[in-house]
């Protein structure tokens, strides 16, 4: 990996002008170091407005739409910032194919057609063939499906992929191996190296779409963006049939959560990290979930961010019961489905619900 | 200007347009009544092909235009194959415009696929215009298998770089027997009218027109740009041509030594 010894801080007002005047959506580790310095935050209007430009030549005027269905929050793993670890005590819920087939019910009849499948590590029950199920029965509903669960093998994740499942979002939470250490103190997600070799298995596996983030919050955010650039352009060189996107999870408050431990990160940070990857990675789909605020929200589809979920709910049942279990995490956008469509509609954008086509998978 | 004629199907207009990137379908609607464009093709994974409701099919008049469905996301033959058959199920339309592109970032075509699905489809008796890269030889094949017209890129998809495979269009052009689509990349109406004056039958916008701050006159503006091109490659353009011209002196001494 590249090496961070010139640390961001030593990147002068010189490299950055260097580094706009790359051409716009290249990667070099050289370049997206100088975006994330602190130098480059007298830039950052100006990178904004690259970001943005880029953006909607690549991606035209539209944002995509999607929503999280959460399918269990039973957990064997302990990781301290989750309010589903395994060592808080809640009433967990698991839901049955036909629960699960309700809420979706529910998100269909919002108009959703791309639908992020979620569960915590409850292999027993989420398993392969109960994935590939109900997979096979959101079909006819949904024209994009995708998961975003526990770390599978490649065998595993291609039979997903043969249910008509095209894309896994995993994240590396932090790529600073001590820092990945503290917060994750059991289970299987506890083994750093078999973690990061995730997006390797998605991708042998035929996936076509590959989320890769850090929990931010967590460890630098600098340093953690670099981390991401390097991961991203090694899987885009080797995998070249598959398409890498970045989400930004924020480290948000959540039940049974001590919050004076983690680093949060402010808004300004949040958004050099956006456009820097932007001006790097002119293809790559950035996600932003309801756990950003609306206002946060309306300027970010401005400058970069081309997916995002609306009127989620991140606890299993959520849908057709909402307040009525512990959450993954607070929501901060409670705005609902048609109120965000609105809002993009607002920016002169289309809200594009459908973007894939089961029928790509198979008949 | 003269009739544009694919699988003898007679247009007037030398401008397709394609229907992605814009800011919502009303915007989209009056691009395209702008452009004069009566070929419109939309991208089958964002479009409810079996849903007569969906926003943008409505938003499509098909007895102004022709649906030419692409498969746009397909990583390979067999996808574009099946996505082709969907379409021609809901629809009843047989045109396609084929489009293999695994590469997700720059969208180029697959030769390799892209052949094999396009032999598949003409058999099948689908009416085919591929999109691909600007190889002579493989433009050559495809016309070969009976495709309708072939589809070369000018610059990669979006890029609005114009006509930088210029060199090789010039030969499909020379040495085409359909129509020769000019596809992607072109992002002002000055690569548009350079491409018809190369002698491209047609060309293909949409970046250009979506993402543009008024899509309407962007439009208008391609339109006016197609026309004068073709009118000019009609008129002879007194261009630098490979070939020796009669208009050189250098034999014109044996007439006059008569």
């Amino acid at each position: 990996m590249f090496s961070t010894q010139k640390h961001s801080g030593e990147v002068s007002s010189r490299d950055v002008e260097r580094a706009l005047g790359t051409p716009a959506g290249s990667y070099s580790p050289q370049k997206l170091l100088a975006l994330i310095s602190p130098a480059a935050e007298d830039y950052l209007e100006k990178m904004a407005q690259l970001a943005r430009q880029l953006t909607l030549q690549r991606f035209g005027r539209t944002v995509r739409l999607y929503a999280p269905l959460y399918l269990s929050n039973y957990c064997v793993n302990g990781c301290a910032y989750c309010g589903f670890n395994k060592d808080h005590q809640f009433p967990r819920i698991r839901l049955t194919i036909d629960k699960a087939l309700a809420e979706a019910d529910i998100i269909a009849k919002e108009g959703f057609r791309d639908l992020l499948l979620v569960s915590s590590e409850d292999r027993q029950f989420v398993s392969v063939d109960y994935l590939c199920e109900l997979a096979s029965k959101l079909r006819p509903k949904f024209s994009s499906l995708s998961v975003e669960i526990y770390q599978m093998t490649t065998e595993e994740y291609a039979k997903l992929f043969a249910a008509g499942i095209e894309g896994v979002t995993l994240y590396q939470e932090t790529y600073d191996r001590e820092t990945y250490r503290k917060y994750h103190h059991s289970g299987p997600k506890a083994d750093y190296d078999y973690r990061l070799s995730a997006p390797d298995s998605i991708a042998h596996a035929g996936m076509r779409e590959i989320g890769i983030g850090v929990l931010l919050g967590l460890f630098d955010w600098r340093l953690e963006t670099l981390a991401l650039g390097e991961h991203a352009h090694y899987l885009m060189k080797r995998y070249w049939k598959s398409r890498v996107s970045f989400s930004f999870p924020r480290l948000r408050p959540a039940k049974n959560v001590d919050r004076t431990q983690f680093a949060f990160l402010s808004d300004k940070n949040l958004v050099q990290m956006i456009v820097a990857l932007r001006l790097c990675f002119a293809d790559a789909g950035l996600v932003l979930s309801t756990r950003e605020s609306a206002a946060l929200r309306d300027h970010l589809i401005e400058i970069g961010i081309t997916k995002v979920s609306a009127g989620s709910r991140t606890s299993p049942g959520g849908y057709s019961q909402p307040r009525n279990a512990v959450e993954q995490f607070e929501i901060d956008d409670t705005r609902s489905p048609a109120e965000v469509a609105e809002m993009i509609k607002a920016h002169g954008l289309e809200p594009v619900w459908k973007d894939w086509d089961s029928a790509f998978v198979k008949d | 200007m003269d009739k544009l004629v694919i699988a003898g199907r007679e247009f007037n207009s030398r401008l397709l347009v394609g229907t992605g990137k814009f800011a919502s379908c009303e915007i989209m609607a009056e691009a395209l009544e702008k452009s004069g464009a009566e070929i419109v093709t939309v991208a089958l994974r964002r479009v409810d092909i079996e849903n007569e409701n969906d926003d943008t099919l409505r938003a499509i008049d098909v007895k102004k235009y022709l649906l030419l469905p692409n498969t746009s996301g397909a990583r390979n033959a067999e996808e574009a194959v099946r996505l082709s058959k969907l379409a021609r199920a809901a629809t009843g339309i047989n045109w396609v415009k084929l489009e293999v592109t695994p590469d997700p970032y720059y969208l180029l075509p697959d030769p390799i696929e892209t052949l094999k699905a396009a032999e598949i489809l003409v058999k099948d008796g689908f009416i085919v215009l591929p999109y691909i890269n600007a190889d002579p030889v493989l433009s050559r094949r495809l016309q070969d298998i009976g495709t309708a017209a072939v589809m070369p890129l000018g610059s990669p998809i979006g890029s609005n770089q114009g006509l930088k495979t210029r060199a090789a269009l010039e030969i499909i052009i020379e040495q085409a027997n359909v129509p020769v689509i000019v596809d992607a990349g072109l992002g002002l109406p000055s690569h548009a009218a350079e491409a018809m004056e190369m002698g491209a039958d047609a060309v293909l916008i949409n970046t250009a027109i979506a993402t543009a701050n008024e899509p309407g006159r962007m439009a208008t503006a391609f339109k006016l740009a197609v026309e004068a091109g073709r009118i000019a490659y009609k008129a002879g353009v007194a261009a630098s041509g490979r070939r020796a011209n009669a208009s050189s002196p250098l034999t014109g001494f044996l007439r006059d030594n008569k």
